[in-house]
């Protein structure tokens, strides 16, 4: 196979409207602009604002509480979010995958339970994918799960309640529900829907690691095997596990600098309801990850440093960056709107994450040549503090969402080499 | 240019000869981009961007980017465009001038005015690029018959700039194929080199460089007078012609460095066209200067050029 053609995208009117309303709410927020402010910048209220302001679940159906838009309208969203070095870590996972992947899959019960939560800002996910021994060789989960009924296992209610055909009936608009609402984890049991009373059909046992946010999810999709004898990609499944649990244990796993945003989930005969068809787990994930890797969470996590680069020493090195952030960014919106096509660039998506991330990390070397500072995370000086996250988070760059020597197998593949 | 695939094919059909330029004019291809008032073959950049690309896969010697500029300058100037191939000489002495002792024409910019001027007219020094492509340096003797001219030599160096980015992803492109292709038909150790995972990965570098100049540069098409994307375009495709070659050659072994592999045509051309109208720290500098609000400055593009830009 050559190299594919991609175009990059032309973002609609609309788009640039929505970029003006997102650049005036960011002007006047209040928070400190943080390095990798997506994955370690957590803030429940936050994302609430978020939600409520419509940006989040913002390509959602509107009868499930989203927003009906295009992915573009979603990319500049997020991508201004981003820039801003917002704190959009708690509502990440949610918005950028579990969202699409549970309209997808999941059964129309779901679908109402989660989304417009989601869309709220008040329904965080974690992804439980990485095991101890189960890493770039995702195949191998050893996460058990197991039927706790002989019945089919749909987890969609069809006796206690009657369910009503899709679309469901919409969700009461933000101006008919009481601001305080209580999320999913604050109901009381009789409060929950039947799906998650019995556990909706089976048990999970396994450990997952470097599960990010789900000391704050609400909900975890874990990839599990469902079939024991099946070969490796056929027996696995996706499951949806609602946070806190009976027989889920989540423990914090400190990063470099102490901190705490991913986790153990260790899952100990924990009820779970199927995401999606059972086995189909692998081809679903496969789909999840286009959408993971491409966005332009992928060459962002360190613009806080670009902007400072470029406003105290502009220059060839700041001029450096700024083109190859120019050409890393269409590249992301051309595979964004090939998605939107409903294409799955699974190369492209591979080639965005591997010279995004890359670029990340080259930011780290010219902020520090050019800004004059050594990185201290307590330091007065934001661009110390800056430079302090950034370099901690660096490792992590190229290795979440799939490590860049697998992204590289992955695009070598295509290109049908030998 | 109605049918694109029509264009692409003849185009491609056409610069795999030997010999392309005699075919080039028969078939008019010579003249796209080009308006037909002017004298051209109509069409837009756009559509000369298909030439230009399939003039770098095949790494043909022809200066097909030098008469498309000098016509579009004619053009804007409301001259008429000469036959034959033409190049632009921007000043009244300039250095490697691109083709210049083989012009049928020369265009010479003079501050805002534009002459034609026949190849008797000025004094050429002969140079050759590694592609051994000529860039002479010209000297005008004599008056010039000039008329007021909208497009500054300025213009012509972000236009310049933007058609080599063009022609180097088309020779990023092929090289990339015939890399792609020698490492599944080249076997060592019992099995094609391809197989190995260090080639493997070097093969996913190269890919990875060129998809994204290759996308950047169809960006800044769109945009063509916009400066910051046009530098963004001519920055990465530069910087990626580097990293292509160095990788191409390295997967090749020893037989891409000889005369009579398809390599060397491309690589050599991506070694000289990655400095021509300003290699990556030219237009970095540029970018630098440009973009001290960077997020506005990254993400204005892809909309209309900026106020004030030559439409041409
Ligand atoms: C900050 C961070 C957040 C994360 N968040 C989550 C999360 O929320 N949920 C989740 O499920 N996971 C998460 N992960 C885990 C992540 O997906 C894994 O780290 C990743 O898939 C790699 O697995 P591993 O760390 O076990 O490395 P290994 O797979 O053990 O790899 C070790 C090294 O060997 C290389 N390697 C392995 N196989 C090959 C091969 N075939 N060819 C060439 N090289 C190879 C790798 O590239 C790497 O350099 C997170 C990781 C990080 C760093």
């Amino acid at each position: 196979m050559a190299l594919p053609e991609l175009e990059p995208a032309v973002l609609p009117p609309e788009a640039e409207r929505l970029r003006e309303e997102v650049r005036g709410f960011l002007a006047a927020a209040r928070f400190e602009p943080r390095c990798d402010s997506w994955l370690t910048g957590a803030d429940p209220a936050f994302s609430r604002e978020l939600g409520a302001r419509g940006w989040l679940g913002i390509t959602l159906p509107v009868e499930y509480g989203g927003h009906g838009r295009s992915a573009l309208e979603r990319f500049v969203v997020i991508e201004e979010l981003l820039a801003a070095g917002a704190p959009v870590a708690a509502h990440w996972i949610a918005d950028r995958q579990m969202g699409p992947s549970l309209l997808a899959h999941g059964t129309p019960e779901q679908k109402r339970r989660f989304l417009p939560a989601i869309a709220r800002g008040e329904c965080f996910f974690a992804i439980g994918m990485s095991e101890p021994d189960a890493g770039s060789d995702l195949a191998s989960v050893r996460t058990r799960a197991e039927r706790t009924r002989a019945e089919p296992t749909r987890a969609e209610p069809t006796r206690a309640e009657p369910t009503p055909a899709e679309p469901t009936p919409a969700e009461p608009t933000r101006a008919e529900r009481t601001p305080a609402e209580p999320t999913r984890a604050e109901r009381t049991p009789a409060e929950r829907t039947r799906a998650e009373r019995d556990g909706g059909g089976w048990r999970l046992t396994g450990t997952k690691v470097w599960t990010s946010g789900a000391h704050l999810a609400h909900a975890i999709v874990v990839l599990a095997r469902s079939t024991p004898s099946a070969t490796r990609h056929d027996g696995l499944s996706q499951f949806v596990v609602e946070l806190p649990s009976d027989g889920v244990t989540v423990r914090p796993i400190r990063g470099l600098s102490g901190e705490h945003h991913f986790n153990e989930v260790v899952f100990d005969g924990a009820p779970a309801e199927l995401l999606g068809a059972e086995g189909a787990g692998w081809r679903q994930v496969t789909a999840e990850l286009a959408y993971e890797r491409s966005g332009p969470e992928r060459f962002l996590s360190t613009f806080a440093l670009v902007r400072l680069v470029c406003s105290v020493a502009p220059g060839a090195a700041s001029g450096r960056l700024l083109g190859r952030l120019w050409a890393l960014r269409q590249a992301s919106l051309a595979v964004a709107g090939a998605l939107a096509e409903g294409r799955a660039p699974e190369l492209e998506a591979a080639l965005v994450k591997d010279l995004g991330t890359r670029f990340e990390r080259e930011v780290i070397d010219v902020a520090r040549d050019r800004l004059g500072v050594e990185p201290d995370p307590v330091s007065p000086d934001p661009a110390a503090r800056l430079l302090a996250q950034a370099v901690v988070q660096a490792p992590g760059f190229t290795l979440r969402g799939g490590t860049n020597e697998i992204l590289r197998g992955i695009v070598a593949r295509a290109l049908e080499v030998g | 240019m109605a049918d694109d695939r029509l264009l692409r094919e003849t185009a491609d059909a056409v610069l795999a000869l030997d010999e392309p330029w005699p075919a080039l004019v028969e078939a008019g291809l010579a003249g796209v981009g080009v308006p037909e008032e002017a004298g051209g073959s109509g069409g837009d950049l756009a559509d000369a961007a298909v030439l230009l690309r399939a003039q770098g896969y095949h790494g043909a010697a022809v200066p097909l980017a030098e008469t498309l500029l000098a016509g579009r300058l004619l053009a804007a100037a409301a001259l008429p465009v000469p036959p034959g191939p033409l190049t632009v000489v921007p000043g009244r002495s300039a250095r490697r001038v691109p083709w210049a002792r083989r012009a049928h024409r020369l265009v010479v910019l003079d501050g805002d005015r534009v002459a034609v001027v026949a190849p008797d007219d000025v004094e050429t020094v002969p140079g050759t690029n590694v592609a051994g492509e000529p860039r002479d340096d010209v000297t005008v003797r004599g008056e010039l018959a000039a008329v007021p001219c909208p497009v500054t030599a300025g213009d012509v160096a972000l236009r310049g700039a933007l058609l080599r980015s063009v022609q180097l992803t088309g020779a990023m492109r092929r090289a990339l194929e015939l890399t792609v292709r020698h490492a599944g038909e080249r076997e060592q150790f019992g099995r094609p080199v391809g197989r190995f995972q260090a080639v493997r990965q070097q093969l996913a570098e190269l890919a990875g460089e060129a998809a994204v100049a290759d996308v950047a540069v169809r960006a800044a098409l769109r945009t063509p007078g916009d400066v910051f994307a046009v530098a963004a375009a001519k920055l990465n495709a530069s910087r990626a012609a580097g990293a292509v070659a160095d990788l191409a050659h390295q997967v090749h072994g020893a037989i891409g460095v000889t005369s009579e592999h398809p390599l060397g045509a491309l690589t050599t051309r991506l070694w000289a066209w990655r400095d021509e109208f300003g290699g990556e720290a030219h237009w970095a500098r540029r970018l630098g200067e440009l973009g001290r609000v960077p997020w506005e400055e990254v993400t204005r593009t892809g909309g209309p050029p900026p106020e004030g830009a030559t439409v041409w």
